[in-house]
C-alpha cells in the first residue's frame, strides 16, 4: 500500500482562503496559492480546496484559483464545491487539478459519478460523504437524505468513484478524535481508498485514523498555519507513522 | 534548450506536464515529430485516449522506430504496450511488448506516494491498471514503475506531481533528450 497521506484542507470563497464559524461570519485568512505552496513545503502529501462560495459569481473563480495553484504547487490537489456537470470537472482538471470532489450533486443524481468516471478516469473522482450516526447528510450537512452511509459508500464504488472523503459531522471541529468505528466500517464495506475527516485534535487522533484509513484530511487542527503541519508530521513520525520524506 | 511536445488526446491534465517541463527550462512546442522529447501523458480512459490520439499514434511509432526519445506517463505508459484489459480490451501503440492488466491490490485505485526500487525515490501514483512487461526496469511495491524499451521510457507514477523527486526525474529525461 502507498504511504499514509496527510491532506490539508483549505476552504475558499471568492478566490480567497476563508475560515468559517458554523458556515457564517467568513473571515479572510489568506491567499490559496501562497498557503497551498507553504503547506506543500511543510510536507503535505496532497491538498484539498473546498469552494464554499455562496454566489454563482464567486464560484466562477474556482477555475482561476486551480490554475494559479497548479503554477506554484507540484503535489497533487483536489478541487471540490459546486461541481454539477462533467464540463465543470473537466475545466478544473484542465486548469491543473488532479481530482475533483462531489457531494450533494452526486446524491441528487448518482449517475453523475459514472459520467465523471468515464470522462476523467476513476482515480480523479472523489465522492465526499458527510455522515452522522451512520446516515448520510447533504447540503453542507443540513439535510438527511434517507441513506445509510455504508450503503451509499458501496453505491459510489459501484458507480466508479476512485476515493471516498468521509467527514463525521458530529466530530467535525470538536477535536475529540475521528469516528474510528465508522471508518472501520467503511474500510470493510469498500475497497476504495478512504480519506478520513472530522475530529482531529492531536497527533494520536491522526495516527489512529491512519490505521483504518489511507489518508487524513486536516482542517481545524492546522489553523491555516503550515508550521503546525511540520510539527504534526514530526509527532506522527515519533508515533511510528511512516510518512513521506518530502525533500 | 530542450523542446518538448505533448501528445494531446482529450480532457485532462496536460497543463501540469507543461508547467513542470517549463519550470525546468524546456520549451513546449506543438510538433510531436521534431521536438527533442515527445510526452504521452496520462489522461482519462484507454479507449477514449487511443481514439483521441488519431494521427499522433503513427508519429509516435515513427519516433520510436527512429530511436528518438518518448516519455509515457501513467496511462501514457500503458498505451505504449501491445494492449490493455481496460474498457473490455483496447489495442495499444505496440511500442513496448506487454499488456496492461487490472491491479489486484487490496485498495484500487492505488493512490498515493510510494517508493520506487532501485533508488528508493518516492513518487505520486494514481492508477487502476499496471504494465506487465519484460521491459520493466524499476518497481514499486511489486508493480512496474519504470519501463524502458529502445527510446521509450514509461513511468507509472506522475513525475509532474511528485514534488522535488519528480522534478529530478524529469530533469534527467530532458537532459537525455
Amino acid at each position: 500500500m502507498p504511504l499514509p497521506r496527510l491532506i490539508p484542507c483549505l476552504d475558499v470563497a471568492g478566490g480567497r482562503v476563508v475560515k468559517g464559524v458554523r458556515f457564517r461570519e467568513l473571515r479572510d485568512v489568506g491567499d490559496p496559492v501562497e498557503l497551498g505552496a507553504a503547506y506543500s513545503k511543510g510536507g503535505a502529501d496532497e491538498l484539498v480546496f473546498l469552494d464554499i462560495s455562496a454566489s454563482v459569481e464567486e464560484k466562477a473563480s474556482a477555475v482561476g484559483v486551480a490554475s494559479l495553484v497548479a503554477e506554484q504547487v507540484t503535489i497533487p490537489f483536489t478541487f471540490g464545491g459546486g461541481i454539477r456537470t462533467v464540463d465543470d470537472a473537466i475545466a478544473l482538471l484542465e486548469a491543473g487539478a488532479d481530482k475533483i470532489s462531489v457531494n450533494s450533486a452526486a446524491l441528487a443524481r448518482p449517475a453523475l459519478i459514472e459520467e465523471l468516471a468515464r470522462a476523467l478516469g476513476n482515480q480523479a473522482v472523489v465522492v465526499a460523504i458527510d455522515t452522522e450516526n451512520g446516515r448520510v447528510r447533504s447540503h453542507s450537512a443540513t439535510r438527511d437524505v434517507e441513506r445509510g452511509t455504508l450503503e451509499w459508500a458501496r453505491e459510489c464504488e459501484q458507480r466508479g468513484a476512485g476515493e471516498l472523503l468521509v467527514t463525521s459531522i458530529d466530530r467535525d471541529g470538536t477535536q475529540n478524535g475521528y469516528d474510528l468505528e465508522q471508518l472501520a466500517g467503511l474500510r470493510d464495506a469498500v475497497s476504495l481508498p478512504v480519506i478520513a475527516s472530522g475530529g482531529a485534535g492531536n497527533a494520536r487522533h491522526v495516527a489512529e485514523a491512519l490505521e483504518v484509513s489511507q489518508a487524513a484530511l486536516l482542517a481545524s487542527i492546522l489553523h491555516e498555519d503550515p508550521k503546525r503541519l511540520v510539527a504534526l508530521r514530526e509527532e506522527l513520525r515519533g508515533l511510528g507513522v511512516p510518512l513521506r520524506n518530502a525533500a | 534548450m530542450t523542446t518538448v511536445a505533448i501528445a494531446r488526446y482529450g480532457a485532462g491534465n496536460v497543463r501540469s506536464v507543461e508547467l513542470a517541463v517549463r519550470r525546468l527550462g524546456a520549451e513546449v512546442v506543438d510538433d510531436l515529430e521534431k521536438a527533442g522529447l515527445a510526452v504521452l501523458p496520462g489522461v482519462g480512459s484507454a479507449r477514449s485516449a487511443m481514439d483521441g490520439l488519431g494521427g499522433a499514434a503513427d508519429v509516435l511509432r515513427e519516433r520510436h522506430a527512429a530511436g528518438r526519445p518518448i516519455l509515457g506517463i501513467c496511462l501514457g505508459l500503458q498505451l505504449a504496450l501491445d494492449g490493455t484489459e481496460e474498457d473490455g480490451g483496447v489495442a495499444g501503440l505496440g511500442l513496448v511488448p506487454g499488456r496492461a492488466v487490472r491491479l489486484q491490490d487490496e485498495r484500487v485505485p492505488r493512490i498515493g506516494w510510494a517508493p520506487v526500487e532501485p533508488g528508493g525515490e518516492v513518487y505520486w501514483f494514481a492508477h487502476s491498471y499496471e504494465a506487465e512487461t519484460e521491459a520493466t526496469t524499476a518497481t514499486s511495491e511489486g508493480h512496474a514503475a519504470i519501463v524502458e524499451h529502445g527510446s521509450f521510457v514509461g513511468v507509472q507514477f506522475h513525475p509532474e506531481k511528485s514534488g522535488a523527486a519528480g522534478a529530478r526525474f524529469l530533469k534527467a529525461c530532458l537532459s537525455r533528450a
